[in-house]
This record gives C-alpha cells, structure tokens and sequence, in this order.
C-alpha cells in the first residue's frame, strides 16, 4: 500500500507511530466503558423505580438519574466509542509517521466537558434531560460542558480529514481507503448536524448566564432536532462501518461491494439532517406541509438501511460458499456465533430488524399521534441505539482492546455469554416498553400509576418485565466491566500480537465511481438540503407575533 | 457502477414498500384530514390569563355535540382538571402552558399533542364511548411531572 510514494517511513518509525495512536485510540474506548457502566446503574434504579420496586429519594430523584442515565449513555458513551473507533479506522488505513497531538487536544476538550456537565447533572443542577427543552434552566456549567464535549469531536473530525486530505495529496491516483472513506464521511455528516446543536448552546448559554431574559422554545426546539437525528445516524454509522468492514473478517470474508458501502454513507450523509421535524409531528407553530416533506425524507433514508442489510447477508453467503456451504440454514449455522466479535454486532442486527420497523412506524406521520412521547419511543431508541449499536461497539470492543495492548482478552467465555445476555435482556425490556406504549402509558415519568386511575393499570405488568430485561441489561454490562477491567489487571502479553483489521472488498465487486470520493462536494450538498428542508419551518415561525419565555428551574 | 441483480430486487421491495406506506397517510392527511396536530398560533405565556379565551378555561359548547375545550398547562397542573362532555360529542381541544413545556394526552384516545409556551396547540376527538378518561402530561416539567394529571368524563 506504501509503493509508489517518495517518503516511505521505516518500519520502526511506522510501529512508534502506531503504539502512540493506540494510547489514543484505547483513551477513547474506556472513557466510553465508563460512561456505559455509570449509565447502566442508573438505567437498572430507572427500570426498578418504574416497576415500583424502589422509590428514588428526593435528595437523589428519578430524572436527575434520568437525566444522567440519556447523558451518558446516548450523548458521552457512543461518542467516545465511536471517535476512538474512526481515529482508528482512518489511522490504520492511512499508514503514516503522524502527529497525535490533534486527536490528544479532541480527547481532553471531550474529556473536560463530559466531566463538567456530569458534575451539573450529580449535583442536581441540571435536571433537564438529555434533550435540555428550554425553558426548563439548567445550570450554565452544563450547557457548557455539552458544548465542549461537541467542540472536542470537531478537532477529532480535524485529525481524520487532515489525514484523508494528506492521502488525496499523496495518492492522487488511489482511492480513499474504505475505512477512512467511511470515517470521514460520517464526520462531515458530523460536523453538519452540530453546527444546530451548538448554535442551540448560542442562545442558551447566555439565557442562562442571565444575560438574556428569555428563550425562544420553538427555535431551540428545532435547532435540538436537527441535531437529534443525525446524532442518531452517527451511532447507526459507527455501527454500519463495523458491519461492513470488521465483521467480514470474523468469517475471512469480504466486504460485498466497495461502491455500495461508499454509496449508502453518502446517502446517510445526505439524507440524516432533513429529517428532524419527524421528532416534532406533535409540536404547535409548524405547519403539517413541512412535517409531512420531512416525514418523506425520513422514509428515503431508510433505504442505505436497506442496502446495508442486503450487503452484510450478501458478504455472508459468499463466504460461506467459498466453504462449500449452501443454503440459508447451513450459512446462518456456519457463522462464527462462539466469537464475540461475531456474535455481539449479529445480535445487534437481529434486534435492528424491530428497530428498523419500529421507526418506520414513528415517521409515519400522523400515526405517531399514537406512539408519540410513550413507552413505546423508549423501546424504540433502546432496541436501536442499545441494540445493534451498543452490541456492535462491545463486540468490537473485544477485539479491538486487545489489538491495541497486546494483551489476551481477560475471561473470552465470558464476553460470549455478555452478548447473548444483552440480546436477550434487550428483547424483553424494549418489547415490554413497546406494549407499554401502545398501551399509551408515557416516558419520561417516574410513576405512572396515577393515584391508581383506572387508565393507568394495563402499564404495570409491562414495566415489571422491562425492570426484569433491565436487569439482565445491567448483569451483561457487568460482565463487560469485568472483561475490561480484567483485560487491563491481568495484562497477560498474547503469544501472537491479536489483530483487529479491516475486510478486504470482494474479487468480483466492480470498480466504485471516482465521483464517491468527492467529500467537500457531497457536504455541500448535505448543507444545501438541510437549508432547503428548514429554511421554512423556521421562517414560519418567524413570521408568528413572537414571544420568549423567562425559564425556570422546575426541580 | 454495477448493482447486483439481486440487490436490484431488494431494493426496488423496499422502496415500493415505502412507497405504499407513504401512499397510506398521505391519502389519510388529504383525503381523512389525519395530519398531526399542527396549529400554527403565537400567544405571549406571561398574559395567557388575560387573553381570552384562555382567561376562562373550560369547555365552551359551539353547538349540539360540538364543543371547543380551553385548557391552561402549568407546573403541575392543567385547568381545568376535569372536564364533562356529552357522549357521542367532538370536542376541539385548545391548550397553552404558561412556563415550561407541557404534554396533553388522553391515553385511550387519539388525543396527543405538545404543549409549549409561546404557542397555542389544537386537537380534536369524537367521544363515543362513555367512561372516565385519563388526562396526563406526557412530556417531563419538573420534580412533580408525575402527578401533572386530570380527567375527562364522558356521559
């Protein structure tokens, strides 16, 4: 992969690069390990409170854990893993002689503002959940510290695109790696999404700080949502890049086709932003033309979803028939199901088949007046994000933390076991969420029995068996704890150094249009249609006599 | 670029999939006038006691089974908190919150909508089916969100 260039860097210079990119990459990976324990004890007192089981003291309520547990397992968790996962993908795909120091600055800012906001949200002082809707008013250290933690992944994305610009410079004639392609793509669909969020933290900050007297909760509203999505999108990216590119290689296999992959994160990149409005059908002061235009798009993007899925079963069976296997049984037996690597982002595809559907239903415009802000959204984003995208990242974690240190992966038989009881805890928590929601019990409430109103009583038996799969969750994600600390404790040096690689593409996959290479082009683009699907939404309500809202701490 | 054959039937599945499913509510929007709740109509929260009609919340009857419902969302209450209405009646809702956002649900019932301040929502529903109905908030507003509840009796 190096022929052909002028300054080809010794071996020895290359291996002191890469052990200083694995520190790096290993502070990314358990920085997210910690985050996902705390989220997880918070999550099982959550599901215990909502059985009924526990009452949360007021000195230690419900939504301040509530709070923390959204922080840190959908905000602190999946970034950490998934930054620490494309600086290693883009590092191990472009190999070069490399400053880290970038990727250290992106840490520590993420680091800074990660513990910062956390100490807000412990303290009591920003109670305000993960989505922050003004005018509930949170302490300015939080809005501060979320804002750091988003400014430290943009110097992460500064790292990946100086590294992919240098191999465009020096490789003029050679495509993008497939692993760095994908990094940065979804880095560009990144920084796009966040530029709402942190104009969002323009206008609260301030607010908070006393500066300004009021808040408008329409606009704040929208710019949240443009973000939200996409935020979702960047977990289902990191999670994709690992079903395409390292699960082949639990199998030998092969990535399907190079111009497929390329092609559905371009979609993703293009399509994850003019969306947001589906999490505001529900909202006064935007018209039903805009939900309905976003209510489409949301419908488009389903469809890399589908290409996806087609290749990872594709990638599947082409290898089982290298192995003389036929047949949809034979290549489902032939899979390797006793390695975690494997087993944790299959399980994980499994459970995105409910996912996917589900959010099927909720973009389905005015059938969310039916699942909207109920159970049902809960069991909806914990089959997704913790489903295929948890399991993904800890089954590569397995592999991942060993490649990095060299060392053997502490209790492995136990690592298996963690993923399958993660699926099964998963599949009964979010199915009972789910029912519970139908039912039409709501989220984000601590009791829902409602001083025993006859409404009220179907939603019981349904949160004791999501307590129940809540606890199995916390169980799993204790095996985890212990396999990582493990690994760490033990510090056992692997015979063999383990390898964490890269898929190759299939023989027979065809030469992938040089148009896919074309990053700035495809963000502008991205850009344009983001303008184009909330220019009017936010002109509406612009339009509106318009009033601001004082904000209050309501906790 | 090449697609496999195969990929190509996957693929045109699942978008024709889509394409009836988006089929479905967008004849329901044009056709049923199903559209989520989408009214779009500014009011100041700091004077929402002032404004009529929303100065006296209640229920307001337009005509023979058809009533228009004012409502007044606020940590952590609603007003009123109970409502009567006629069996068989439609019965518009209008709601604002006069501090945080607020949610307005009747669980068994189509009844679903966010409430925010600055901003006035509107949903209607048809009660054909007697009994008493659960009224909560369904979006989190503070310490007490839990208790933010009332009902509507159908007689």
């Amino acid at each position: 992969m190096l022929a052909g260039r002028i300054d080809v860097p010794s071996d020895f210079a290359i291996r002191f690069s890469v052990a200083k990119e694995n520190l790096l990459v290993l502070a990314h990976i358990y920085t997210a390990t910690a985050a996902l324990t705390l989220g997880a004890l918070f999550g099982l007192l959550q599901g215990f409170a909502r059985a009924n089981w526990i009452v949360m003291p007021a000195e230690f309520d419900y939504y301040r854990v509530l709070t923390a547990h959204g922080v840190l397992m959908a905000l602190v968790f999946t970034t950490f893993f998934i930054t620490g996962l494309l600086t290693f993908a883009t590092y191990r795909s472009i190999p070069r002689v490399r400053s880290v120091r970038l990727g250290w600055i992106g840490y520590s800012v993420m680091l800074f503002g990660t513990v910062m906001a956390t100490i807000a949200i412990v303290s009591g002082n920003a109670t305000v959940l993960y989505t922050f809707y003004a005018p509930l008013k949170a302490h300015p250290s939080f809005y501060f510290g979320a804002t750091l933690l988003i400014a430290g992944t943009w110097f992460i994305a500064a790292d990946i695109f100086l590294n992919v610009a240098w191999w465009m410079k020096n490789n003029a004639k050679t495509r993008i790696p497939l692993p760095a392609f994908l990094a940065a793509t979804t880095f560009v669909m990144w920084i796009i999404a966040t530029l709402g969020v942190v104009l969002e933290m323009l206008l609260l900050i301030p607010w908070s700080l006393g500066w300004t007297s009021g808040i408008d909760v329409g606009l704040t509203r929208m710019l949240f949502w443009y973000f939200g999505h996409p935020l979702v999108y960047f977990w289902i990216m990191g999670a994709y890049l690992i079903w395409y590119t390292v699960v082949p290689t639990t199998y030998k296999g092969t990535v399907f086709s190079d111009s497929l992959t390329r092609l559905s994160f371009i979609m993703l990149l293009l399509l994850s932003t003019p969306v947001g409005l589906h999490h505001q059908f529900l909202d006064p002061g935007i018209s039903a033309t805009w939900k309905w235009l976003h209510a489409l798009n949301t419908y488009a993007v389903v469809i890399p979803s589908f290409m996806t899925a087609f290749a990872i079963f594709a990638s599947f069976e082409i290898a089982a028939r290298k192995q003389g296997k036929r047949g949809f049984l034979a290549v489902i037996r032939w899979l390797p199901w006793g390695n975690p690597v494997f087993s944790g982002p299959a399980l994980g595809m499994l459970l995105f088949i409910f996912g996917g559907f589900g959010g099927i239903v909720n973009t389905s415009y005015s059938m969310d007046v039916l699942v909207h802000n109920t159970m049902w959204i809960v069991g909806h984003f914990h089959v997704t994000v913790g489903g295929p995208v948890a399991l993904s990242f800890i089954g590569a974690a397995y592999g991942l933390v060993p490649a990095l240190t060299g060392r053997k992966l502490f209790a492995p038989k136990l690592a298996l076991v963690q993923t399958y009881v993660w699926f099964v805890g998963m599949l009964l928590m979010s199915t009972s969420m789910h029912i519970a929601g139908l039912l039409g019990s709501p989220r984000r409430t601590s009791d829902v029995t409602y001083f025993g109103a006859a409404g009220a009583q179907t939603w019981h038996p349904e949160m004791v068996t999501a307590a129940a799969g809540g606890a199995l969750l916390f169980i799993s994600i204790l095996m985890f704890v212990i396999v990582a600390v493990g690994t760490r404790f033990r510090d056992e040096v692997a015979d063999e150094r383990p390898q964490f690689s890269f898929a190759p593409v299939d023989d027979a996959a065809a030469p992938t249009p040089p148009i896919f290479d074309k990053l700035v082009g495809w963000g502008v683009l991205a850009i344009g249609l983001a303008v184009l699907a909330y220019v009017g939404p936010i002109h509406d309500q612009l339009s509106q006599p318009h009033f601001l809202a004082p904000g209050m701490r309501t906790w | 670029m090449h697609v496999h054959k195969a990929e190509k039937i996957w693929i045109a599945f699942g978008v024709a999939m889509l394409a009836v499913f988006l089929a479905t509510i967008t004849t329901a929007a044009v056709v049923e006038g199903f559209v989520p709740p989408s009214h779009i109509q500014s009011i100041d929260p700091a004077k929402v006691a002032q404004t009529p009609p929303f100065d006296k919340p209640g229920l307001h009857k337009l005509a023979d089974g058809a009533y228009e419902a004012y409502y007044v969302a606020h940590i952590f209450a609603f007003e009123p908190q109970h409502l009567t209405v006629p069996v068989g009646s439609k019965v518009t809702f209008y709601v604002t919150s006069t501090d945080v956002v607020h949610g307005f649900s009747i669980p068994e019932t189509g009844v679903n909508t966010m409430v925010e301040p600055g901003w006035v929502s509107t949903v209607s529903h048809v009660f054909s089916k007697r009994g008493t109905y659960l009224l909560v908030c369904n979006e989190y507003c503070g310490v007490a969100h839990q208790t933010m509840a009332g009902s509507v009796e159908v007689k």
